[in-house]
């Protein structure tokens, strides 16, 4: 479990979140969900402990983030980290030497899945093979969090089926906990277990997506508008 | 298949074996799909296959065999029950839908008699 307590974060005079206090389900995908500048990245960033929070603190299983717990983090960023020059199987290398988790059979098979091969490089590829070879790496590890940073932003269709198809490929319910980050709220609704509406780097509302269709009989995009005054901030 | 957004999609798929089981193209001791199957066909959560799963064993419409898998239960009466529930649900939204368009209890009848396929008496 991933916890929030008491968390504001400030970026200069920018606050980013403003004391959140939020529960992430371990074993399940949790989206988090909103407009531009709401708080989400820096929400995946907290978790990943690339960022600090400057009040309150981001627990993970009831402990600090420590070495070990990095460990088990597999982190997507929305940026492009990979060096351009690389080709795919110089990517792989690359996070294989930092991982004890990395599974080979599970890489091999993703790269067969997502139409990739090891001889592209990251530079002449396009956008939407870079979105997959970013999954692949991520999703060829046994991370038991998996943190997605926007996988599906600027990606054509038929790709963000492939990621989304990718992500519940042998996902390991209730033990992988996967948190995904996305304004794409009708492609990923079947996919999620949790939500989480941020606005203003406050949580708007938070829950089970089953249970508020049951008891709103309303799909999560009719929610999220009323959630944000009819989605004029989207 | 497409699901409705605005209902839990666990009860989606339980309905959508019930059907398959009324219909009988899911018979007494077929095999179901496995969760992961279903999950990777359907595209949805496995969490949500597995609540499906677990529900319908609940309700008695399958049996789940140690290390062989689900099966639909062998149980009849069972599906005679589902049979007679969803003809009710159906008939239940159908009443609803003609009473709200302004016709009387009496009139279904009569329109049932007025609208029915010529040739389909059963």
């Amino acid at each position: 479990m991933i916890a929030f307590k008491d968390v504001t974060k400030k970026f200069g005079k920018t606050v980013a979140l403003d004391d959140v206090n939020l529960e992430i389900k371990k074993g399940m995908i949790t989206g988090l969900l909103g407009p531009n500048g709401s708080g989400k990245s820096t929400m995946i960033k907290l978790i990943s402990d690339l960022n600090k929070p400057t009040k309150g603190e981001v627990l993970i299983n009831g402990g600090e983030i420590s070495q070990e717990i990095k460990k088990h983090i597999s982190y997507l960023p929305e940026i492009d980290h990979f060096y351009p020059w690389m080709k795919i199987r110089d990517a792989k290398n690359f996070v294989k030497t930092f991982y004890e988790d990395w599974d080979e059979d599970r890489y091999q098979e993703l790269l067969d899945f997502l139409e990739l091969e090891e001889s592209m490089m990251i530079k002449k590829i396009s956008k939407g093979q870079r979105a997959k070879t970013k999954l692949l790496l991520s999703f060829s590890r046994r991370a038991e969090i998996i943190l997605l940073d926007e996988p599906l932003s600027g990606i054509d269709i038929f790709t963000r089926e492939k990621i989304i198809e990718t992500m519940i490929k042998d996902y390991r319910g209730g033990e992988q906990t996967i948190v995904i980050t996305t304004h794409e709220i009708k492609e990923i609704e079947h996919v999620i277990d949790e939500t989480v509406f941020l606005n203003k780097g406050a949580v708007a509302l938070a829950g089970n997506v089953e249970e508020l269709r049951e008891q709103q009989q309303r799909s999560l995009v009719e929610i999220m508008k009323e959630v944000y005054g009819n989605g004029k901030d989207f | 298949m497409n699901f409705n957004p605005s209902k839990p999609i666990y009860e989606q798929i339980i309905d959508e074996f019930k059907k398959k089981m009324v219909r009988g193209e899911l018979q007494p001791d077929d095999k179901m799909p496995s969760q992961r199957d279903l999950a990777q066909q359907l595209k949805v959560n496995p969490n949500t296959v597995q609540r499906a799963y677990r529900e319908m064993e609940h309700q008695g419409m399958t049996e789940t065999q140690r290390g062989q898998g689900t099966f639909v239960a062998n149980d009849t009466e069972k599906i005679r029950e589902l049979k007679d529930e969803m003809a009710k649900k159906t008939l239940e939204n159908f009443i609803q839908e003609i009473q709200d368009l302004g016709f009387s209890q009496e009139d279904i009848p009569i329109l049932i008699e007025k609208y029915r396929k010529k040739g389909d008496k059963n």
